[in-house]
């Protein structure tokens, strides 16, 4: 179909190629290699200490790495300056954080905490910022009259979804997440999902969402990455690597979800 | 005069050298902080132990001292520091803004414009800016050699959200030529203008912190606002009740029970100069003061 | 539209000491756009097995699966994504969605997927639901509190919001009372005659009889594995 070319962009976003990560003896993570796309999201699943955490952080340049190539946009991310990868950081990438206190400033008002980022890459207008963090305050479902509030004051639900508008005001095209819904309530959880869905649909990000919640992935990823021991043994599709899974690995790991 | 038991300026030869490269380094990279070895003084933390320290360095026999603690010469920290120097160093001392050589302050610049020559030295309590939003040293060091300063504006959004404008009234932050954000020491924000193309040489001492800073001769300082809430320099609108300045930085003294309460310049010298001039303000005669 | 040739599928089972389970071989099959092609075979001949391929959802052994012009079985992810959202609609037997998504929104989403504007998307959703008799004051709600039927309907009217030039039906008329049996199949014989290519597995003989052009029986590419 030409129109499924149409829809493919001939570059991925991201390149990952190779990439190591050893704490003395131990492999953090081992030969990872893949491509994202815009608008895709990637789901990585693995026990605890399988090296998805590890993975991710590396990848977002919050710790070394030993070897490998990381590609972003067509520019080699582990030769960029320090400078160059905190801007990167603050403009088009965003961190989602498991816990939102390491991701906000709990002493600073949601406003502040919406509007660093734009004041970090230079906006310099109140009436202007001021804006932009009550628009995104609405999109993550915060009620305007919370804008001078401390998040120390709000649930953990809203949160982590100041925590989401914190990160996405800026625009960013890549969006890591590290447990985004871990720590919440079932029914909080369904909302963030549902919230995040709606946003990486509506201004097409593309997402890499490490959990260790099978089901988190099949509705929020396209694409899965099953890690185990800093390896990677299955990637593919989601619902085909969840409902028809290759590796002995991903059996276990698919079989030992309980069903509701 | 001078006590001999004690080194001239009371620190001895090496650690007068060690601070003066610091004070170079400083100069040379203006508004950096640069780390220094603080010594122990005989005065506690707080009480201007910095400040005492780069005095204490740039001191010449032939130099005139001044010391003000928020403006006026006749405070108790004002007085025993100078004391020590004189003591200490035999200096000839002077209330004189324009006579003085150094002059040692805390949380004032002098009203009377300084002149090339001069050498202003400021206590610092906390010299890093971004302490307030950023409690990690290793973090904040990162943001100074980045030119990260976002989370300083960060501080003055949550002022107007909070108080309507910014309410930050003293040690307001400012960018020193175009490159590093610095803390201008708890002086009000009504002296920031003082800081930048000034003549003389600005020199600050932390020394609980053991940092030094500085801003050399006419280096440009600018105060960080907003585009819609521009840096305003602030004072009580009165005129002084004895010296009748009407642009000077006032002090708001409570004179009964009733309520009652006089605007003076903080600035003695520059208050007692004017009225030795003929300058009268609303209480002058009256003599309430 | 969709053309399955030589194909041939298996499990193996990890953690039942390395089973494998051979469930299909040398199938073949084509369906024309404008056409509706059942499968038929008894239960666990591999019905769902096949479609589960064609959509993807399942590893091809060996063999082929062209729809449209993609090669299913040597696909990249994204480009079976880009297919699912474009070409292949699939209704499942069962609902799954994100719960406390209000119904409305659920069938919605293909439509925002593919770039419609919410407007549209909506207002096309609604006169889905509305020919599917689900109340309208059910709209608002999620369809994960659904009675089956209800669920199945949803599922149906998600399928049937974007015209995807191809079908996959799962069931689609199972758990539905007669008039509601009627719209559905309605809806499929609309779908042909816009040129949709569909293949379905249909339980019920009635709608089979209906809307089928032609029948294969999956139990020939089983006996084909088993011989």
């Amino acid at each position: 179909m030409s129109i499924v070319q149409r829809m493919a962009p001939d570059t991925p976003l991201l390149q990952v190629d190779g990439l190591t990560k050893r704490y003395g003896a131990r492999i953090g993570c081992a030969d990872v290699s893949f491509d994202l796309w815009p608008g895709e999201v990637l789901g990585i699943v693995g026990e605890s200490g399988s090296g998805k955490s590890t993975l991710l952080s590396c990848l977002a340049g919050h710790q070394p790495t030993d070897a490998g190539r990381i590609r972003f946009d067509g520019r080699d991310v582990l030769a960029m300056s320090e400078t160059e990868r905190r801007r990167l950081a603050r403009t088009d990438w965003a961190y989602v954080h498991q816990n939102p206190r390491d991701g906000l400033r709990m002493g600073v008002s949601a406003g502040g905490n919406v509007g660093e980022r734009l004041m970090a890459v230079g906006a310099r207008n109140y009436g202007d910022i001021r804006g932009k963090a009550l628009d995104w305050l609405g999109r993550v479902e915060i009620a305007a009259d919370r804008i001078d509030d401390r998040p120390r004051a709000f649930s953990g639900g809203m949160q982590q979804r100041l925590q989401i508008a914190r990160n996405l005001v800026t625009g960013p095209r890549l969006v890591f997440m590290d447990e985004p819904t871990g720590g919440l309530d079932v029914s909080v959880q369904a909302r963030l999902l549902d919230l995040l869905r709606g946003l990486v649909r509506d201004l097409g990000l593309s997402v890499i969402i490490v959990t260790h919640d099978l089901a988190v992935v099949r509705l929020l990823a396209d694409r899965l990455m099953v890690m185990k021991s800093g390896r990677v043994v299955e990637q593919g599709l989601t619902d085909q690597v969840l409902d028809d899974p290759q590796h002995a690995y991903t059996q276990l790991l698919v079989s030992s979800v309980l069903q509701v | 005069m001078t006590d001999q038991a004690y080194n001239f300026a009371y620190l001895d030869e090496q650690t007068k050298r060690m601070i003066r490269r610091a004070l170079l380094k400083a100069l040379a990279v203006p508004g950096y902080q640069v780390p220094f070895a603080s010594r122990e003084m005989p005065m506690p933390y707080g009480w201007g132990t910095g400040g005492v320290q780069v005095t204490a360095a740039c001191l010449t026999p032939e130099d005139v001292l001044k010391v003000i603690d928020q403006g006026a010469d006749d405070t108790t920290n004002a007085v025993s520091i100078r004391k020590f120097f004189q003591r200490t160093a035999g200096v000839a001392v002077t209330e004189a803004t324009g006579e003085a050589t150094i002059i040692q302050t805390r949380h004032r610049i002098p009203e009377q414009p300084l002149k090339a020559g001069q050498i202003l030295v400021y206590q610092v309590p906390i010299p890093e800016p971004l302490r307030f939003l950023e409690p990690r040293e290793t973090e904040t060091r990162k943001m100074h050699e980045l030119e990260e300063y976002g989370l300083m504006h960060v501080k003055l959004y949550e002022d107007i959200a909070r108080h309507g404008q910014i309410a930050t009234s003293y040690a307001y932050p400012v960018k020193v030529e175009g490159r590093y954000v610095m803390d201008p020491s708890p002086i009000p924000k009504f002296d920031n203008p003082k800081l930048s193309v000034n003549p003389a040489i600005q020199l600050f001492g932390a020394g609980r912190e053991q940092r030094i800073y500085a801003l050399p001769p006419f280096c440009n300082v600018v105060s960080l606002d907003f585009d819609d809430h521009p840096f305003r320099a602030t004072k009580a609108a009165h005129d002084c009740d004895l010296c009748g300045a009407k642009d000077s930085y006032l002090d708001e003294v409570i004179t009964d029970d009733a309520g009652g309460r006089m605007y003076v310049c903080s600035d003695t010298d520059f208050c007692a100069g004017r009225q030795a001039a003929g300058h009268a303000g609303r209480l002058a005669a009256g003599g309430k003061a | 539209m969709i053309r399955i040739e030589n194909l041939s599928k298996g499990f193996t089972l990890y953690n039942q000491g390395g089973a494998v389970i051979q469930v299909m071989a040398g199938a073949c099959l084509t369906v024309n756009p404008g056409e509706c092609v059942g499968l038929v075979g008894q239960s666990g001949a591999g019905k769902s097995t096949l479609m589960r391929m064609v959509y993807g959802n399942y590893l091809a052994a060996g063999g082929s699966i062209l729809v449209g012009e993609l090669e299913v079985t040597r696909a990249e992810p994204r480009q079976i994504i880009a297919l699912r959202r474009q070409t292949l609609g699939y209704v499942s037997q069962f609902l799954r969605v994100v719960p406390r998504v209000p119904t409305l929104e659920v069938v919605a989403e293909p439509l925002l997927q593919l770039g419609l504007q919410v407007p549209e998307a909506r207002a096309r959703a609604a006169d889905l639901l509305a020919r599917l008799n689900i109340p309208e004051r059910l709209w608002s709600l999620s369809p994960t509190t659904f009675s089956g039927g209800e669920q199945q309907r949803v599922n149906i009217a998600r399928g049937f919001a974007h015209p995807y030039p191809a079908l996959l039906l799962d069931e689609p008329t199972a758990s539905l009372d007669a008039t509601n049996r009627a719209v559905v199949l309605a809806l499929i014989e609309e779908a042909k005659a816009r040129g949709a290519a569909i293949l379905g597995i249909f339980h019920d003989e009635g709608a089979r009889a209906q809307v089928c052009d032609r029948l294969v029986d999956v139990t020939a590419f089983t006996l084909g594995a088993a011989a």
